[in-house]
């Protein structure tokens, strides 16, 4: 995969970038990295061009310290794409914010797991790691997903509370009990990762299933004191193809959730929920 | 009615989704733009929690205090009429983003709890669990993704904003960005432009608390296109961060707020495990030379005071640059569920357990109080005009900036917890000037000539041409590096006018290097390099800014310490009545001298340096602060 850059004549770098031009400095030697190396690790990536090509695997072998995570050594081979075979390739595209496991950005499969890789130490692995983009999202490239399907399914679910502007009221503060506030903290914490919907045997990109993280959300905003006002209208939503009754109940998703948050408990919730919803809905109430 | 016009909010943060709902809410529509998905803005990664004076915790606070805290934590430097606004709309703030959904944590009785927060001495800042940062940017980004399914707001995310546009009266009218997949570069109009781009940690990377985007780069493009950026030399280094090699973790200011305390062995050399040390034999620093504060100092006063610890008296643990914040001594249940994410934060990435052994942190680049320049608009009693189109102008007309990347709100040093509120309440009051802008407009950017916008494509085009094809042996990634080092190095928690003029030297030759820089990826397709080097390119030009201004500004003031001009009132030295006396005199000498906002200037050759009066017409620089 390497391709030297086309033959071309740089314009003066400073004409370029500065917007009036400045004198250019002598320049000094630019000496090589540091490669401190205490231990050594060989990472198997699989990396795709762009959405359309085929995916290849390529290996490379990194200096590392054991503390470092996943997301550490995907940076340090930004600075030398050196395959072990010793072929010098175009940069692993890989994506990260954070590095504290709180944006939802870096979920990637290591070794067939949904992880963030910002969090995951090198020392909980043993011999090669594998790398791949995370499954059920389409690739755009390397390491990188398009999860914009996630936020698509929010958006069904109405996955927000309908304020009717964001004033002041002159209303009384809410009043909430600690326990509840407690519970609803759990799901609060989702960080749209899709670690979940990647483990998920139900959610893929050709079925409707809106997946686990976006069902805990329904179950977060109808027991919010005013989202609870559009209870019913999730609930409907959910009622429908690709909503709760494709749930499988195989419970992959609450164990590779990084938050741990209570998914199949919600599910389970919404079960009851949805039944009590259609008994109203055949009745009235 | 007024008609529906166009408007760009770049950043999706909290500052950003905030003036996007306000300007939706106006009835215009918003292009919002983004590096990435608006909800993994750095915004999340705030854990300690949002200042309020709810007075929830019978302690008598009030928003003057609140005011009074925040613009002496500030050393002055704060405009005031402005920060006023800020802390009397607090509260109201926190109720609507309780309607929004956010789980604030509660008292028995429900109403939202509050706690204790650096350099306050009352219980003043809600959260929401540990993740305050994130319960609010979620409850925004829930209302965006609302007015987003009534294209109200329409999304731009993966979309990096490269230059503003002006029209031939000098008023932007829209903006330049790449789409980071296509590498498409686009102009895209508008009548008015918000830049709520957040802040610059990376400059210091790897030590600092900020995420791998919070690289001022956005700033730095409209600052070399005109708009001035102030008070940049004043950058918060937070006192408790734990060490690492990709960056520093911030260990929040919560763990000292709930009672960890910060200590080194008394002794030299003392390689006791910390948990065989006792009582005796260990140094709580912080508390012996600040009793009436303690652990709870501000950030800029436990930084030096660390700095001091380990640079000047040697006492690091094993000699290095670490020290102990212990919280051992905590009930682990009430830790646990007051400072889980911390805890958490910690045990994941050492593999310890902090509630059995102590921590060992260090300070980090962490909040830029500097930032671009905003006007405000206040009545002659102080207070602020919040209809004004003046409110959170920059100096270019049209363009509007907020949130961490404005200077407003905090001085020479920001109050803990303080910079969430501002964020929100600057996002706001900016939609509503924007707003109030737009309506005073006469023609929108629509019928404009295509000329300026098919200029600037150009032009940005031809940048990613020359990034593209760079052949030489610079790399982006070693750039970046030693720009950090650099910063951190000179122009960091101690400063000095020597290091400080070699390091706007450096400066110069990293920006020189760019001539001989190798990109080492010619792929068009989600290029990564490109849209990375670009942002050092436009970091180094914004370091150059911080180093000026540094350079230029002869005191100690908040996060400010240059050692050679100190002021007698040292942070450490405990003086009877008359030498306090004389230090209150000197102190006033001085404020004559300094008591002024920094501004910079672009110019090619380097920033240039003046200065403005600030407003204190409601709280006089009288007493100088007093940590004893
Ligand atoms: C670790 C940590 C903990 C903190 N804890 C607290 C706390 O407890 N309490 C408190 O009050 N404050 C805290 N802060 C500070 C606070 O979190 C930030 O100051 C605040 O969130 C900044 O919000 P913002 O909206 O200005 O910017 P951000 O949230 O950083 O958002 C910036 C946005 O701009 C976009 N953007 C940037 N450049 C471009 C570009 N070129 N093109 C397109 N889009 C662009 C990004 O995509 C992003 O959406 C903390 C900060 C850190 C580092
Ligand atoms: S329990 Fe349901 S949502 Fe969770 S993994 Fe199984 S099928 Fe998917
Ligand atoms: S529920 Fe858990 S795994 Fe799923 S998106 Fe949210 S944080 Fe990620
Ligand atoms: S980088 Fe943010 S979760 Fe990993």
């Amino acid at each position: 995969m390497t391709t030297q850059p086309p033959d071309v004549v740089p314009e003066s770098a400073d004409l370029i970038l500065n917007r009036d031009p400045l004198l250019a400095f002598e320049l000094g030697n630019d000496d090589s990295l540091p490669a401190s190396s205490i231990d050594q690790i060989d990472l198997k990536i699989r990396r795709q061009d762009d959405p359309f090509s085929k995916p290849y695997w390529q290996q490379f072998r990194l200096p590392c310290q054991g503390k470092e995570t996943i997301t550490a050594l995907l940076r340090k081979l930004r600075n030398q794409p050196v395959t072990i075979d010793g072929e010098t390739v175009d940069p692993v595209a890989f994506d990260h914010n954070c590095m504290e496991e709180v944006c939802g950005a870096c979920a990637i499969l290591i070794n067939g797991k949904p992880r963030m890789a910002c969090s995951a130490l090198i020392e909980e692995f043993n011999g090669m790691i594998t790398l791949e983009p995370l499954s059920k999202f389409p690739i755009i490239r390397d390491l990188i997903v398009d999860r914009s399907r996630m936020f698509a399914h929010l958006k069904r679910v109405k996955a927000w509370i309908t304020l009717d502007g964001t004033w002041e009221t002159q209303q009384p503060p809410l009043r909430m009990s600690p326990h509840d506030v407690a519970v609803n903290y759990l799901y609060s914490r989702c960080m749209y990762c899709g670690c979940c919907m990647a483990a998920c045997p139900q959610y893929d990109e050709n079925q409707e299933f809106v997946g686990p993280a976006t069902l805990a959300q329904v179950r977060l905003l109808n027991h919010h004191p005013l989202g609870q006002y559009e209870k019913t209208e999730r609930l409907h939503r959910i009622m429908t193809v690709g909503g709760l009754s494709d749930c499988g109940n195989a419970q992959n998703c609450v164990r590779v959730c990084p938050k741990e948050i209570p998914l199949t408990t919600a599910i389970g919730e919404l079960g009851r929920a949805v039944t009590w919803q259609l008994f109203k809905d055949l009745f009235g109430d | 009615m007024n008609e529906r016009r166009q408007v760009i909010v770049v950043g999706g943060g909290l500052a950003g989704q905030w003036a996007s709902i306000r300007i939706a809410e106006a009835g215009h529509q918003v292009q919002l733009f983004s590096l990435f998905e608006t909800l993994r803005s750095h915004s999340v990664c705030a854990q300690g929690g949002i200042n309020a004076a709810l007075n929830n915790k019978g302690e008598h606070d009030n928003v003057d205090q609140h005011f009074f805290d925040t613009i002496t934590s500030g050393c002055y430097l704060a405009n005031q009429p402005p920060v006023k606004a800020l802390c009397d709309t607090a509260p109201e703030l926190i109720y609507i983003f309780e309607r929004m959904g956010v789980a604030f944590s509660r008292t028995p009785e429900g109403l939202i709890d509050q706690r204790r927060f650096g350099g306050m001495h009352h219980r003043r800042t809600c959260f929401a669990g540990a993740s305050t940062g994130q319960q609010l940017l979620y409850s925004v980004d829930q209302q965006v993704r609302r007015l987003e399914a009534v294209q109200q707001i329409i999304k731009y995310e993966w979309w990096e904003f490269l230059a503003i546009v002006k029209d031939s009266d000098g008023r932007c009218c829209g903006i330049v960005a790449m789409n980071l997949r296509s590498l498409e570069v686009r102009a895209f109009r508008a009548d008015a432009v918000v830049l709520a781009s957040g802040g610059m940690g990376q400059l210091y990377a790897p030590k600092t608390t900020c995420s791998v985007n919070s690289t001022g780069a956005a700033a730095s493009r409209v600052y070399q296109q005109g708009a001035r950026i102030a008070n940049a030399e004043f950058f918060q280094f937070h006192p408790t961060a734990m060490l690492g090699t990709d960056k520093t973790r911030l260990m929040s200011e919560a763990a000292r707020g709930e009672g960890g305390r910060i200590w080194v062995p008394r002794q030299l050399n003392d390689r006791r495990d910390p948990t065989a040390i006792p009582e005796s034999d260990r140094f709580y620093f912080l508390e012996e030379w600040f009793p009436r504060y303690g652990n709870n100092v501000p950030r800029d006063i436990a930084s030096r005071a660390i700095w001091k610890v380990t640079r000047e008296l040697e006492l690091g643990i094993n000699g290095d640059d670490r020290v102990y914040l212990d919280l051992t001594h905590l009930d682990p249940t009430f830790a646990e569920l007051r400072l889980g994410g911390l805890l958490n934060i910690y045990r994941k990435f050492t593999g310890l357990d902090p509630l059995t052994t102590p921590m060992e942190i260090f300070p980090a680049a962490h909040y830029a109080m500097g930032g671009l320049w905003v006007d405000f608009d206040a009545n002659d009693r102080g207070q602020l005009c919040p209809d004004s189109p003046r409110n959170h102008a920059t100096n270019i007309p049209g363009l509007y900036a907020c949130g961490e990347c404005d200077y407003a709100y905090h001085g020479a040093n920001r109050l803990g917890a303080n910079s969430l509120l501002s964020t929100a309440f600057a996002g706001r009051l900016t939609g509503d000037a924007v707003a109030a802008y737009i309506n005073g407009l006469e023609h929108s950017s629509d019928g404009l000539s295509p000329d300026a916008y098919d200029a600037e494509v150009r032009y940005q085009n031809r940048i990613n041409h020359h990034f593209m094809h760079a052949n030489g042996d610079c790399s982006p990634y070693r750039i970046h590096a030693d720009l950090g080092e650099l910063m951190t190095n000179n122009v960091g928690v101690v400063r000095d006018n020597g290091p400080l003029d070699s390091a706007i030297g450096q400066l110069y030759e990293l920006e020189q290097s760019f001539a001989r820089l190798k990109l080492g990826e010619v792929t068009p397709w989600a290029n990564q390099s490109l849209a990375y080097a670009r942002q050092v390119f436009d970091m180094v030009k914004l370091a150059q800014v911080v180093a000026f201004s540094a350079r230029a500004r002869d005191e100690c003031r908040g996060a400010h310490y240059k050692p050679a001009f100190i002021n007698q009132l040292s942070d450490d030295i405990l003086t009877h009545h008359e030498a306090y006396e004389l230090d209150q005199k000197h102190w006033q000498e001085n404020n004559e001298q300094w008591l002024k906002t920094t501004i910079a200037d672009y110019h090619p050759e380097g920033p240039r340096i003046r200065y403005d009066p600030i407003d204190t017409c409601l709280i006089k620089p009288e007493q100088p602060r007093d940590y004893r």
